[in-house]
């Protein structure tokens, strides 16, 4: 490849990244403008469309509900994931890749599909012939846990199946030959090896939850509702300078979870030691 | 089970022998996907056969409303037009990466990767301020005195390309360089060893082998495209740009369950069908992995 031909793709390439990153300065500068419209060069700086932000009552309702939402509903997918990620790589059951298929599949399916058809259970119950079990979870902070279970279950299910695929198996079997217990073995050797892949599954599931809009807006009501929901109901009305305000403080929480991912990432992995 | 390994004589006499199978761990995983997942899905394909009358009028009635038809096609073609897109932009992109020095490589892929951690209302809410008719494009362009009037770079299908072209482009540039990666150097050494023009060693070598992560990419950015709802809902013109706001639409506006069902089993088939082909010629879940391997 010519040299001025490579120049021009990093060029591009950098183009691409300006493109990509420029949109999400521009909306934090714009947040800090004393102005009453949303306009960039901003003009002056003043935080006041954040006191606007966290003076209105619904956000100090909605913060909770988004918090619990996404630490319940993301410890019970890790779980979850990790339960069935190892039962699949220490079992041999018939139509192992059908599990693994529907454990990806949420990732998959239109999210407002899975929230349709979430909204009639949530809301009837389930439901065969006159038996009928459940119903009334539209609206309630239960009805968004169990949805974002489900949209959160694919990425640790995907980290932890990799790790545990690149696990020394015989680790487990010495530690079982020794004595010890199936469960035993489990945690003391196979869990703290896998536990940087569960511990960022679950940052990531935590991440999936607490950013979801779609589902979430069929699923919540006026009075329980998420922040996401909130802030996608605002932008669809109004664009002034307080939407700006709510995105940075958004950005912000995002910002502290890669920090987070990326310390849990950077933790020594045992088995890349030996 | 030999009775001579003492420690299994002693774990036997304190009545630990009895362990369960691993494949019980399966049951609760099993549940939640049954029950959570699956039954919700059933339940609207069960509505969309059965709400208001049981039959075929809820399909029926979409493919002879000519706004339906249009709302599915342009679904397609903005679905398409943004992984033609994204495909150009990321081959490029990764093409960059893997002839770069290592620094600027590792510069490239965590700016490819980092917007992937901010939140997609953030990120249509700055292209929305910035797309908009007082936005810095068109106010810049305005007092240069370049137009006279703004462009229409919001409120259409435009719009939602550039939107879901952002938002997809680290999901078509990991496979993508996942598979440039792994690509043989010899293999290109030997093509032009052999005379080939570094024109000729791209086309004939280097892009048939790249060709994998292309699919891999694609498909993902496609059938995710499929799905959008926010950015269409933020950035397109108003109306039932794309399914997903259409289903939308039918289920909460008009609480006509069982036609917004059946759109979303033509969503559903549509997503799936798609992934159907496509698994003849790629691995699906491994293409999956790996656009998410380097989140």
């Amino acid at each position: 490849m010519s040299k001025r031909a490579s120049w021009l793709l990093v060029a591009f390439s950098f183009l691409v990244i300006v493109v990509l990153i420029a949109p999400i300065f521009i909306s934090i500068a714009m947040s800090f403008t004393t102005s009453s419209t949303l306009m960039f060069p901003p003009v002056g700086f003043s935080l006041k469309w954040y006191q606007a932000v966290i003076q209105q009552p619904k956000w100090q309702d909605r913060l909770p509900v988004s918090l619990i939402v996404a630490l319940v509903s993301s410890i019970l997918a890790t779980t979850i994931s990790t339960t069935t990620a190892f039962a699949l790589a220490r079992s041999r059951v018939r139509g192992s890749g059908l599990i693994s298929t529907l454990f990806i599949a949420p990732m998959v399916v239109p999210a407002v599909v899975l929230a349709t058809g979430m909204y009639f259970v949530w809301a009837k119950g389930w439901t065969i012939g006159p038996l009928s079990f459940g119903g009334k979870l539209v609206g309630t902070i239960i009805g968004l846990i169990l949805a974002d279970i489900i949209i959160s279950l694919p990425l640790p299910f995907i980290l932890v199946r990799a790790s545990l695929g690149g696990l020394d198996k015989t680790l487990e079997m010495a530690a079982k030959n020794l004595g010890a217990s199936p469960l035993k073995a489990f945690f003391t050797i196979t869990l703290p090896l896998i536990l940087p892949s569960i511990l960022s599954g679950f940052l990531f599931a935590f991440e999936i939850s607490w950013d979801e809009v779609v589902v979430a807006s069929f699923l919540s009501s006026p009075r329980v509702s998420t922040v996401p929901v909130a802030i996608f109901q605002q932008l669809r009305e109004t664009l002034d300078p307080s939407a700006a305000a709510i995105s940075s403080m958004l950005l912000f929480a995002s910002v502290i979870l890669i920090v987070l991912m990326t310390l849990v990432r950077r933790k020594p992995k045992i088995t890349e030691e030996e | 089970m030999s009775e001579r390994n003492p420690v299994s004589r002693f774990s036997r006499a304190i009545g630990r022998t009895w362990h369960p199978s691993p494949a019980l761990l399966l049951i609760p995983g099993l549940l939640v996907i049954l029950f959570l997942f699956l039954w919700p899905l059933g339940q609207m394909i069960y509505f969309s056969f059965t709400d208001p009358t049981v039959g075929f009028a809820n399909y029926v009635r979409f493919f002879e409303t000519p706004s339906e038809i249009r709302s599915l096609i342009t679904t397609m073609e903005v679905s398409f037009l943004s992984t033609l897109i994204c495909a150009i932009v990321g081959y490029l992109y990764s093409y960059t990466m893997l002839r770069s020095s290592k620094t600027v490589s590792n510069l490239l892929m965590v700016a490819v990767v980092l917007p992937m951690g901010v939140s997609i209302l953030v990120r249509t809410f700055s292209l929305q301020a910035i797309l908009r008719d007082t936005g810095i494009i068109n106010q810049t362009l305005l007092n240069l005195g370049i137009i006279k009037q703004p462009l229409p770079l919001i409120r259409n299908s435009f719009a939602v390309a550039v939107g879901i072209v952002s938002m997809e482009l680290p999901f078509m540039v990991l496979p993508m360089y996942n598979s440039m990666v792994q690509i043989n150097n010899k293999l290109l050494l030997a093509g032009e060893g052999l005379g080939a023009t570094p024109l000729r060693v791209f086309i004939d070598i280097f892009f048939p082998l790249s060709l994998p992560g292309v699919l891999a990419g694609s498909l993902i950015v496609f059938v995710s495209s499929l799905a959008y709802y926010i950015v269409p809902q933020l950035l397109g013109s108003g109306g039932q740009l794309f399914l997903s706001q259409d289903i939308a639409h039918w289920v909460q506006d008009q609480a006509e369950f069982g036609y917004g069902a059946a759109i979303g089993v033509i969503l559903l088939l549509l997503t799936l069908g798609t992934l159907f082909i496509a698994s003849f010629f790629i691995n699906i879940d491994k293409a999956l992995t790996q656009s998410t391997g380097g989140k």
